[in-house]
């Protein structure tokens, strides 16, 4: 992915919440519609105080169905628009979701996920990456998902989210989640004023004499164009797969174990980093910062360094079938994690980890 | 308005406004929808607001409408016209943006997104067809079907103590503050044609003032879903609908 020096300003301290939110007025953000959920509500309360009085328009929404689909209209329309929920209003978004994906416009969906399933609980959680990675609604579609482990990721992901929306017309996610919406970090904003607008000539903005008329649907009735729609949107994958996977490398050139996290998973695992090579074990860390495309070669490449993987989530098992489908069987995929709100401990990945190795070394006897 | 005269001297009194496409239409026979359509494009070409409009089609019967309509459109999810529609006007306030929805999809599936929409006051036409069934998915009770009324999914009739009752939701949106006009037109006679025609240029027209949401509800017929002929639909609409859904203005803008 193409890395762009925006200029910067002075570092200050904000929530993730708002800082998302701050950077999105300075990407020249067009529209928000969103509806309240905690722990992400402080991105609706931050432009409804913010836009009136600079730029842009903002709408609380009956509902996340009426939110992403005043998104589907107003990016239908050529507008630079998102909209961000919590898990279960995420959930609701998945029919408009796949609207859009079809539809192929650009926007970008906020999910700061919380614990589930249900209605689940207010804290943090990465239960929804299958959600979010493996499209979420109905059909065969993707989104971009981006995964912030900063405050600063939270504001600077905005902009990416929404150049990479914009230049392959398909909808990108920020797939965060509640403890990085709410903690407190320093952060150098990008200025605004940087970030130009593209002229959609797809738009529905009236039809004037000079062109045809622009449609936005994603409604194909001849199974024949449907495939095709659908040809296209894979050839437009493939071309996110090929030159959009974004990663972080963290101790890896010496590591003969591989952790592999993502979000605030992988700062616990940085923790365990340098709790574990205190203590002689050489760990390494692949952070995949777009979880869609996922960096699949990065992860068969250390296939044939490592002892095993060892990945990190705050869920059930789930980024842990991707990393095992790039490992393809050539050393052990081991998973750790915990559920519903409940967030690892640098410790206790270690202390698995150690336990894995004790395992194998038995094993071998 | 004057005539046109073309060069051999004949005068054109009635033809295709030039925002119909010349696509064959996909409605049954005497289906109302053409009809509206129809209405919605000569308001269109006589206002000359081709360039300005953009319309809305959800899912239903009328889904298709962008390939009669030439103008820029946006199909949109089942029940969800209110909420793009909404979308396009916050982002484009100085184009005249309409929806056209059918009963199932504005008065069920969609209800909330009506209802918010109007209570925004969203500067925007809403057209709603009430045919008193689903049309696309094959003749399933709507929420405006009748007491009584045989379909596919009331095949004993409606019974209202267990299936809900007619919901007049054009009377139930016009208590809101944010209903600019609404009023309840037909397209069983040349004549309801003609007044719904004047309904449909005001509403543009009041689309100009940003004072709040204009809804026009047209009871129209489905001669496939009553399984009745077209000119059976006609008096079945006199006798049966209008009795429950009288026609007429329910709500005037007051300057
Ligand atoms: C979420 C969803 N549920 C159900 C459907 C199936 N469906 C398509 S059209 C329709 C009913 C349309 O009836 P109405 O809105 O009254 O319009 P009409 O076809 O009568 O013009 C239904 C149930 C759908 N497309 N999407």
């Amino acid at each position: 992915m193409e890395k762009i020096n925006y200029k910067r300003s002075e570092p200050r301290l904000m929530k993730g919440n708002e800082a998302l939110a701050e950077s999105a007025i300075r990407a020249d953000l067009d529209a928000y519609f969103g509806y309240p959920i905690t722990p992400q509500s402080e991105i609706l309360e931050y432009f409804e105080e913010q836009i009136p009085i600079r730029h842009g328009k903002v709408l609380q929404a009956e509902s996340e169905v009426a939110s992403i689909n005043m998104v589907y209209g107003a990016a239908g329309a050529g507008a630079r628009v998102m909209t961000s929920s919590s898990s279960p209003g995420v959930s609701l978004m998945q029919e408009g979701i796949s609207y859009i994906a079809s539809a192929q416009l650009p926007c970008l969906v906020v999910n700061v996920v919380r614990g589930g399933p249900g209605l689940g609980t207010i804290q943090p959680s990465q239960g929804d990456y299958f959600q979010a990675v493996k499209g979420g609604g109905h059909g065969d579609y993707h989104l971009i998902v981006l995964a912030p482990a900063t405050v600063q990721e939270m504001a600077d992901f905005v902009f990416d989210a929404f150049r990479l929306a914009e230049e392959y017309r398909c909808p990108a996610m920020i797939l965060s989640d509640g403890a990085l919406g709410q903690m407190m970090e320093k952060v150098e904003l990008i200025e605004e004023g940087q970030f130009p607008k593209r002229n959609f000539s797809w738009a529905t903005t009236g039809k004037p004499a000079t062109r045809e008329r622009n449609i936005i649907t994603s409604l194909f009735i001849e199974p024949e164009k449907m495939e095709g729609i659908n040809y296209d949107l894979q050839a437009k994958y493939a071309k996110i797969q090929k030159n959009e996977v974004r990663y972080e490398l963290v101790e890896t050139d010496d590591a003969d174990i591989i952790l592999v996290a993502f979000g605030l998973s992988a700062r616990i695992c940085q923790k365990t980093i340098e709790l574990a090579r205190e203590k002689g074990i050489k760990l390494g860390l692949i952070r995949p910062i777009t979880l869609y495309p996922f960096p699949t070669n990065i992860i068969k490449e250390f296939a044939d360094k490592a002892k095993f993987f060892l990945v990190v989530e705050m869920n059930a098992g789930q980024m842990v079938e991707d990393v095992a489908l790039a490992v393809n069987g050539k050393k052990p995929v081991y998973y750790k994690g915990r559920m519903g709100g409940m967030i690892p401990t640098p410790e206790e990945v270690l202390v698995e980890v150690e336990n894995i190795i004790a395992k194998q070394s038995e094993e071998k006897r | 308005m004057e005539n046109e005269i073309q060069d051999n001297g004949l005068e054109i009194v009635y033809k295709k406004p030039s925002t119909l496409t010349d696509t064959p239409l996909h409605y049954c026979p005497g289906c109302g929808h053409s009809v509206v359509h129809r209405v919605l494009m000569e308001v269109v070409d006589e206002l000359g607001i081709q360039d300005k409009t953009i319309g809305v089609a959800p899912v239903g019967c009328s889904v298709f409408a962008y390939n009669y309509m030439n103008i820029d459109m946006q199909e949109a999810a089942h029940g969800r016209a209110g909420a793009v529609a909404t979308g396009i006007k916050r982002v484009l306030p100085d184009k005249y943006v309409f929806s056209y929805q059918g009963d199932g999809d504005l008065a069920a599936i969609g209800t909330a997104e009506t209802i918010h929409t109007v209570n925004r006051g969203e500067n925007i036409l809403m057209v709603f067809i009430n045919n008193a069934i689903y049309g696309m998915t094959g003749g399933q009770m709507a929420p405006t079907s009748l007491e009584g009324m045989k379909t596919a999914t009331s095949p004993y009739g409606r019974d209202v103590k267990l299936m809900g009752y007619p919901l007049k939701i054009t009377e139930l949106l016009a208590q809101l503050p944010g209903a600019l006009y609404v009023t309840r037109q037909s397209v069983h006679t040349p004549n309801a044609v003609r007044k719904l025609k004047k309904a449909v240029k005001a509403s543009f027209e009041y689309q100009k003032l940003n004072e709040g949401t204009c809804f026009i509800e047209v009871v129209s017929n489905c001669p496939s879903g009553w399984k009745q002929t077209p000119v059976q639909t006609m008096k079945w609409i006199e006798e049966n609908m209008f009795p429950k859904y009288p026609l007429g203005d329910i709500k005037v803008p007051k300057f």
